[in-house]
């Protein structure tokens, strides 16, 4: 059962995958590479970390997918098709994701992955996540947990600032630093 | 089988699901409960977003002083379902130049997104499909995967008015998404887990979660109640489908039963949304102050539907109490007020639990 499931999983990723980089309308490309994303959510449910899966599905789904859509909505028609690709452009694509392909299968064949006991598994809790993202012990993630943190406030605050734009002057026309007017800001 | 063992089913349902057992192979019959689970679940779907449909006239109806559907079935019981016939049996019509593809997909994002979240409500101690151990987060992300169906419609659709109903709901969800997780969130800082079975029982000693958190609590709920309205496109927040601007915003090309999935869906968002207020702050299945603990052949599911029905009331009131927003007013509540709001009362729920002052 776990088996047939995982066969139909993979053969869904596969199948989208190629769909998504050959389709020459662009809200379908990203379309399919939302099945791609459910589909890889629907693995992390199969081995029963059903955590990473809601991950997998907010995170992608609901946020990097809409961002996608809502980039094309804002410049794409739905009549427009995407120009063809030069050879060269994808002899090179090609070439990059075949060597890509190479190093992860490399990392994964190499790897020696540790056999554990049927009776000894049990399913991850968010609070143990909890718990080793926050440690600072041996095995911990707090430091890189708290760089991320800092990163995502320089990234906040950086996006505020450019999107405030600059001050209105009493005569309603924007000001630059230097004193001298602009009249392209709106803000 | 492990996945079987999630599917507890009903109480009823347990000499049903044993006399399948003894009938058939176990294989077989672990599939056929399967199948009857899918059914029962579509069947309550199809059920309950018929009659909130229904509930949602007579409701309006009540507010206008009308007397409201009155004439299919006795007092009208039947208007719904007479509705739904005549849409399924309605030509299916579409414009020349859409993306077909994209325009048949999106109303099954929204309404598998719905069906998806129904399935891990503890609707009694008994029936729940998937007890899953993040229930509530799951939830939260499956709300994020319905947008999109409302994205794609309005942008393959290639019609103006629909595509600027669809970036209103774009906007509009992401904003509120926020809201609904943080006063979520606040709620889990109470209980300590995010298994919704685990939150219901929580709640049977101590009493309801809005009493035990009190202030914060009741702070929370009005917050989730603001967002959850504005994040299933109803007014006073549907400027999504404005009537008076944009003809009716992102379903304007779809007809027959393509156009019937997104008014469904629309319902069951809404039945969703009071479940999760049900189970977060009013202790789900849970009878007040115990008075059916001890009857054991009681149905607890008719609690869950009593609350569920008195919060859908509350959103319907809502409805034909408050005019519209305008766009910039809806994200001024938002980001202005709700968000601050929040944090705040996030880190105020944090001080109380902290200091033990939970009743």
């Amino acid at each position: 059962m776990e088996r047939i499931i995982f066969y139909i999983l993979a053969a869904v990723i596969i199948l989208f995958a190629v769909a998504s980089v050959t389709s020459r309308k662009i809200l379908r490309a990203v379309i399919y590479l939302l099945f791609v994303l459910i589909g890889i959510a629907g693995l992390y449910f199969l081995v029963d970390y059903n955590f990473l899966a809601a991950i997998q599905l907010t995170v992608y789904g609901g946020g990097i997918i809409v961002l996608f859509i809502f980039a094309v909505m804002l410049i794409h028609h739905v009549e427009l098709v995407l120009e063809k690709t030069a050879l060269k452009k994808k002899l090179i694509a090609g070439a990059l994701s075949a060597s890509g392909l190479a190093v992860t299968l490399w990392a994964i064949s190499t790897y020696p992955f540790p056999e554990t006991s049927a009776t000894a598994y049990s399913s991850i809790e968010v609070a143990d996540i909890g718990r080793i993202l926050l440690s600072y012990e041996d095995g911990g993630f707090i430091l890189p947990f708290e760089v991320i943190s800092v990163l995502l406030v320089a990234v906040m605050i950086g996006s505020i600032v450019i999107a405030k734009g600059r001050k209105l002057v009493a005569d309603g026309s924007p000001k630059t630093e230097d004193g001298s007017e602009k009249l392209t800001e709106n803000k | 089988m492990n996945f079987i063992q999630m599917i507890i089913p009903l109480n009823i349902t347990k000499t049903i699901s044993d006399w399948i057992y003894s009938i058939m192979p176990e294989t077989a019959a672990s599939y056929t409960i399967m199948v009857v689970i899918a059914v029962a679940y579509l069947l309550l779907f199809a059920v309950a977003g018929l009659y909130l449909v229904l509930l949602e006239r007579k409701v309006a109806a009540w507010f206008q002083l009308r007397i409201g559907p009155n004439r299919v079935g006795p007092w009208g019981l039947l208007q719904t379902m007479a509705d739904a016939l005549k849409l399924v049996s309605k030509e299916l019509t579409s414009t020349i130049k859409i993306d077909k593809f994209l325009y048949n997909l999106a109303p099954y994002f929204v309404i598998v997104a719905a069906l998806m979240a129904m399935a891990v409500f503890p609707f009694s101690k008994q029936f729940q499909a998937f007890d899953i151990n993040i229930g509530v987060f799951f939830l939260i992300a499956i709300s994020s995967i319905g947008v999109i169906g409302i994205l794609l419609a309005g942008w393959s659709s290639n019609n103006k008015y629909a595509l600027i109903g669809a970036m209103r709901s774009g906007l509009q969800t992401i904003s509120y998404e926020l809201s609904v997780g943080l006063s979520i969130l606040t709620m889990v800082l109470l209980t300590g887990s995010l298994q919704l079975s685990e939150i219901v029982e929580a709640q049977r000693t101590g009493g309801w979660l809005i009493l035990q958190g009190h202030i914060p609590s009741v702070i929370a709920f009005m917050i989730f109640m603001i967002a959850g309205t504005a994040e299933t496109n109803r007014a006073p927040f549907d400027l999504v489908e404005a009537e008076s601007e944009l003809g009716a915003g992102f379903h304007t090309e779809y007809s027959g039963m393509k156009f019937a999935y997104f008014f469904l869906a629309e319902f069951i968002n809404m039945f969703i949304i009071a479940s999760i207020a049900v189970v977060l702050f009013f202790g789900g299945w849970l009878s007040p102050f115990g008075i059916t603990d001890n009857i054991t052949w009681f149905p607890e599911v008719i609690w869950f539907i009593i609350k569920v029905a008195g919060l859908i009331f509350l959103m319907m009131w809502f409805r034909w109490t408050f005019p519209r927003l305008r766009v910039d007013q809806l994200l001024t509540l938002e980001w202005k007020y709700l968000l601050p709001l929040n944090l705040m009362n996030l880190m105020l729920m944090a001080i109380i639990i902290w200091l033990n002052w939970t009743i």
